[in-house]
């Protein structure tokens, strides 16, 4: 057991895989049995077990094997245990030498460091005495350096004048500015000594100089951009405020814009054609320089102004404020400058090209306005750009809609000019003696009015078709839906199409408003003119509508004259105007009427032989009328009117018996109640009421005026007995002709009789009725 | 609101002369002159009961000749004068005489008693105003006779064809003396057809209508004092002066219309009133409240207009609605209408325009006339010989006076 244990440690010392492959394979054989009380390696190994278990077991051959193996195992174990201690005893005493040497060893080194620890003692001893010696020296020498370093600056400072006036001569600003913004702070500190006062004061003067230079180079209008930054940054060192500079560098600016500006104005002042202050007037000199064309201008600008505004805003930023070094207040100050000065050149040049575009009165093409309201229009978006806080382009869009707006009312003006032409040339047509010959005539009036028509119209689609360049879609500020929508529909439709058909009707409604009746129209004029009025509102007001609607697409956002009104209104205006030509016509034939009763003696006259030629005049009248009115309006309807027309010439005396002969038979006061009575049944007859848009309506009116007044007059004056004869031949006349033209024949009829009846109770004599069988007489020979 | 109906009064002939019995200031009175060639002509004196709407009638023979025009004195209820047409065989020619109402008219009959001519009295003739015959010229036609608008002095003035003449009537009424005489005529023989002389200026002013003209003459010098060229498109009928603006001054005509004129300012008319369809015949402005304008017309119409904008009134009358506290004493019918105006009002300015158009008529009417006594109560004649009394509707008399 004992060797056993130590076998064991030794085999620790040396290290588990120092041993031999058997004893460690024991060892693990061990560890594995090493409960096993029979395991002859196991520390729990129990010989008495063993050997009992062995008897047990084994046979005896076995045990003897057994036992003979044992033995041999012991005598193995034997000798390696012999051995492995003569091993072991060699390495203990080679051991033991090596701790006796180095006992040895060891006492000399304790010798060496006591020898190096007395050493060292003596170093610090020496170097505090020679540090304690030096002391002096080098303070001295640390006094010398300063004194040194202080010098040189005293020679760079007295140096400075002429170094500066080197480097401007050499213009070589940069480091004369930086020389003086070095030693500025130490002159400015030592001033109160009179040396430095010198240099001080000599230094103040050169600088003054260079910043004089730097004002001059600032302000040459030649200077480049980069110089002037360079210029503005120097400035800025030298300490000159930026405000100011601000303000130097806007009104250099302004210098160059205003140049522009001028330019631009002379030019609009050539095209307008004064002449320029201080400028010869030669003719010749004054063609060429007529102006230019409204794209050129604005070329001009965009070229001119608005890219050296451009240049001006854009090194204004880099001078001024988007440096790092400037505080926010400097930079909103100098924003704000900025803002200010762009915003007054910007008003003037845009009052300039407004004042130009207005001056585009040509009626002509549109494309070159058009394309330079689209250049000026693009160009101004791209300065918006440039200049955040501000927006031109609402004012520019505001002059390009203003522009087209300008355009649309000159061509309503233009469009009104064209139709006062047409009504002139009308009136010539209608002045004109007819030539002719009279077939050509019956077919004048319709002719007229379709010419009329036809140019109105044609003149208004182009007019559109030159708006719509407008809106071409090559043209950016057409896109625009502030633009277009106001354009399309308050410009265009509005202000051009609803505009001119609503001057159509006013100046047609004007015709109907003559105050004094002598220098009136023609009648004719506004019998076509009427017409005019009445196919505007069946055809041509929606057409005109639907066309302008179309072209510009027009939507309806907005409140917009509807076509009902328009339609009312050239009704309203048709209306008027025939109203207006039965009332002029009318007047005309009963002027001749009353001069005819007014001035004849009815007491005297002689007796009736013939109708009276004013009657015959009249009908002829009438009949022209017809005519005329025939070539622009239809029929229109009548009354029942007899089949038999021919019985008209026996009308008194076959149809109506009860009636006439009355004035012979019955006393006058039967008469009036007769009529009365009559009256009482009958409808009232308006005189000079509307008539509906028809030949015979129009001339029922006129007829009615005509008897209306014939009536009035008779009731004015005294008949004798011829007289009253007279009228009646003259009455029965005048139903023979009329009733044709009217609408009902009653009406003539009712006229007629009530004119009979006025004028028999304005007889002196009783009973001085003709026969009518004498009027038939007296008609059909007249 | 229920107005009062129209009242209508028939006579048997024709008529074209109404008046209103200017001196008369309780009573509602007009004179109607008949025109007849062949019977005898009457003067028909109607009263009219307002509160009872019934008309007396009083009707006296004018053994003259057909009356043309006729136009009441203005300071003796029972004065008037007619221009008459005097006819024989050969010629007619018109005359004026001044004549009075005898004095038994006291008890009027009523309508529908006996009226046989020969019962009816006759007028007493004053005297024939006599134009004096010039030059060996006829004697003018006289087409109307106009009396002092004031009543001052007893003078008259005669719209001839062709002069204006004026008399002197004596105390007793019973000479008339020419005291001047005017020949006014025009290019072309153009005829004066009717005059008004202006109350204003003292009473120095009279205007005539000729042909499209209105001319204004200077009683004092006998001159022309101003002229409006064209003042109608075509005849100018009559004309009226407002009662209460010195210079304004209405005139109607054939073209239809009425205008409107301030007689400082010719060139425009201040302005135009187109209602009528045919020829205006007579334009009177009322006496108490100058906007309301009575036309009458050859439509057989006659229109009541409001000219609010032109009259002395402009913004109605200027007392505020204070009605509210006596609304305990008030009578009904005042009630009732103050709420309707009220109503209608609300303090809105009362705008020009046509009232009311009155169609009783079924012939032309000539005449047309406010009374002297009531603001709200008119008379118009047709040539039928209707004399229709109508009143101004009510609504519009209370606009007015509240």
């Amino acid at each position: 057991m004992e060797e056993r244990h130590r076998r064991r440690d030794l085999k620790l010392y040396y290290g588990l895989e120092n041993g031999d492959q058997e004893s460690e394979s024991s060892v693990q054989h061990a560890m594995i049995n090493s409960t096993d009380p029979c395991n002859l390696d196991g520390s729990n190994f129990q010989p008495q077990t063993y050997l009992s278990k062995l008897i047990q077991e084994r046979s005896l051959t076995e045990l003897m094997d057994e036992e003979q193996k044992m033995v041999k195992d012991i005598r193995g174990l034997d000798s390696d245990m012999q051995t492995l201690v003569y091993e072991n005893y060699n390495k203990f005493i080679s051991a033991t030498d090596t701790i006796r040497k180095m006992k040895n060893d060891f006492r000399k080194m304790e010798d060496e460091m006591d020898h190096l620890a007395s050493n060292m003692s003596a170093i610090t001893n020496f170097s505090a005495s020679i540090s304690g010696t030096l002391q002096d020296r080098r303070q001295q020498i640390t006094k010398l350096a300063g004194v040194h370093s202080l010098l040189k600056k005293l020679q760079f400072l007295f140096e400075l004048p002429a170094r500066l006036n080197k480097c401007i001569e050499m213009e070589a600003y940069v480091q004369a500015v930086r020389y003086y913004t070095k030693a500025q702070r130490v002159l400015h500190q030592y001033d109160h000594m009179p040396s430095f006062q010198g240099i001080h004061a000599d230094c103040e003067s050169i600088i003054k100089q260079l910043r004089g230079k730097l004002m001059e180079r600032f302000r040459q209008k030649e200077s480049t951009a980069k110089q002037l930054t360079e210029c503005v940054d120097l400035l800025t060192q030298l300490g000159e405020p930026a405000e100011s500079l601000c303000d130097e560098f806007l009104s250099h600016a302004k210098q160059k814009l205003d140049e522009d500006l001028d330019e631009m104005k002379t030019q609009i002042k050539l095209y307008s054609g004064e002449p320029a202050p201080g400028q010869e007037q030669r003719p010749a000199h004054a063609y060429m320089n007529a102006g230019m064309d409204v794209l050129e201008f604005v070329d001009l600008g965009c070229n001119g102004f608005l890219s050296n505004m451009c240049l001006v805003i854009a090194s204004y930023n880099d001078m001024f404020m988007n440096r790092t070094v400037t505080d926010e207040s400097l930079d909103t100050i100098a924003l704000r400058k900025l803002v200010l000065f762009v915003n007054e050149l910007m008003e003037q040049y845009f009052n300039s090209v407004r004042q130009r575009v207005q001056l585009e009165k040509e009626t002509g093409d549109n494309t070159i306005l058009v394309r330079a309201l689209d250049r000026f229009h693009r160009r101004l978006q791209a300065m918006n750009k440039l200049l955040p806080d501000t927006d031109f382009s609402r004012a520019g869009t505001e002059i390009v809609s203003r522009g087209a707006r300008d355009r649309v009312s000159h061509y309503l003006q233009s469009l009104k000019q064209h139709f006062a032409d047409c009504l002139t040339d009308i009136r010539q047509n209608l002045a004109a003696p007819r030539l002719v010959g009279k077939q050509d005539n019956t077919a004048r009036l319709s002719e007229l009015l379709a010419n009329m028509q036809s140019s109105v119209v044609e003149q208004i689609k182009s007019v559109l078709g030159n708006l719509q360049a407008f809106i071409a879609p090559d043209i950016t500020f057409a896109m625009k839906p502030y633009f277009r929508g106001p354009f399309c529909s308050q410009d265009v439709r509005e202000g051009l199409v609803v505009a001119f058909i609503k001057h159509i009707c006013s100046t047609c409604n004007d015709f109907c408003e003559v105050p004094g009746d002598k220098t009136s129209s023609p009648p004719a004029l506004l019998m076509i003119l009427s017409r005019f009025c009445i196919d505007l509102e069946n055809a041509s007001i929606s057409y005109l509508l639907s066309l302008a609607e179309e072209q510009f697409m027009v939507e309806d956002r907005m409140p917009l004259t509807s076509t009902t009104e328009l339609f009312s209104m050239a009704k309203d205006t048709g209306q008027r105007l025939l109203n207006h030509y039965v009332r002029v016509q009318g007047l005309t034939i009963s002027q001749m009427l009353r001069k005819s009763v007014e001035t004849r003696d009815w007491l005297t006259t002689i007796e009736p032989r013939n109708v009276r030629a004013v009657m015959k005049r009249v009908v002829e009248d009438i009949t022209a009328i017809d005519m005329q009115v025939g070539q622009l309006y239809e029929e229109g309807v009548r009354k029942e009117r007899s089949s038999d027309s021919s019985r008209r010439t026996h009308a008194l005396s076959a149809s109506q018996p009860n009636r006439r002969p009355q004035w012979n038979y019955a006393p006058s006061v039967d008469n009036s109640l007769m009529s009365n009575i009559q009256k009482l049944f009958s409808e009232k007859i308006e005189i000079f009421s509307a008539v509906e848009f028809s030949k015979v309506s129009v001339l029922t009116g006129i007829v009615k005026i005509s008897l209306k007044t014939f009536l009035e007059c008779v009731r004015l004056r005294t008949f004798g007995k011829y007289g009253l004869q007279q009228i009646q031949v003259d009455t029965h006349y005048l139903q023979l002709y009329l009733w044709r033209f009217v609408s009902d024949e009653n009406l003539v009829q009712v006229l007629l009789d009530e004119i009979v009846c006025s004028a028999v109770h304005r007889c002196v004599c009783d009973k001085a009725m003709m026969e009518p069988s004498v009027i038939d007489l007296i008609c059909d020979r007249g | 609101m229920e107005d009062e109906a129209p009242v209508i009064y028939g006579l048997e002939f024709q008529a074209r002369s109404l008046c209103a019995q200017e001196a008369e200031t309780e009573s509602i009175r007009f004179l109607v002159g008949t025109q007849s060639l062949r019977a005898e002509n009457q003067v028909h004196y109607i009263d009219f009961d307002d509160e009872n709407s019934i008309i007396k009638k009083t009707i006296f023979r004018h053994r003259d000749g057909e009356i043309w025009n006729m136009s009441a004195s203005t300071f003796d209820p029972f004065l008037f004068s007619t221009c008459f047409n005097k006819t024989s065989d050969s010629k007619s020619e018109m005359r004026a005489a001044v004549w009075q109402l005898p004095n038994s008219e006291m008890e009027p009959s009523s309508p529908g008693g006996d009226d046989s001519s020969s019962a009816h009295p006759h007028l007493n003739l004053m005297c024939y105003l006599e134009t004096p015959a010039d030059e060996g010229a006829s004697r003018a036609d006289v087409r109307s006779v106009l009396w002092h608008p004031a009543g001052d002095t007893h003078q008259l003035i005669g719209i001839c064809e062709d002069r204006l003449v004026t008399w002197d009537l004596d105390t007793a009424s019973s000479t008339a003396k020419v005291t001047s005489s005017k020949n006014i005529e025009g290019r072309g023989h153009s005829k004066t057809i009717s005059g008004r002389w202006n109350p204003h200026h003292n009473c120095q002013q009279v205007a005539t209508a000729m042909d499209t003209a209105v001319r204004g003459w200077d009683l004092r010098t006998m001159s022309q004092a101003y002229q409006i060229e064209s003042a109608h498109s075509q005849l100018v009928r009559d004309l009226d002066f407002n009662p209460n603006k010195q210079y304004y001054l209405a005139t109607c005509g054939d073209d239809c219309r009425i205008k409107f004129w301030d007689t400082r300012n010719l060139t425009q008319p201040l302005k135009i009133l187109s209602e009528h369809s045919h020829w205006v015949w007579s334009v009177r402005f009322n006496r108490f409240h100058d906007q309301l304008i009575l036309s009458s017309s050859s439509d057989s119409r006659v229109v009541l207009h409001s000219v609010v904008s032109l009259s002395s009134e402009p913004y109605g009358h200027l007392v505020d609605n204070d009605d509210d506290d006596d609304e305990g004493n008030s009578d009904k019918e005042d009630r009732e209408a103050d709420d309707d105006s009220l109503k209608e009002e609300s303090h809105e300015p009362p705008k020009d325009g046509v009232i009311s158009t009155y169609e009783e008529h079924e012939d032309s009417v000539y005449a047309a006339d406010w009374s002297s006594a009531d603001p709200w109560t008119f008379a118009s004649l047709s040539y039928d010989g209707r004399l229709v009394i109508n009143h101004v509707p009510r609504s519009e008399k209370y606009k007015i006076l509240l």
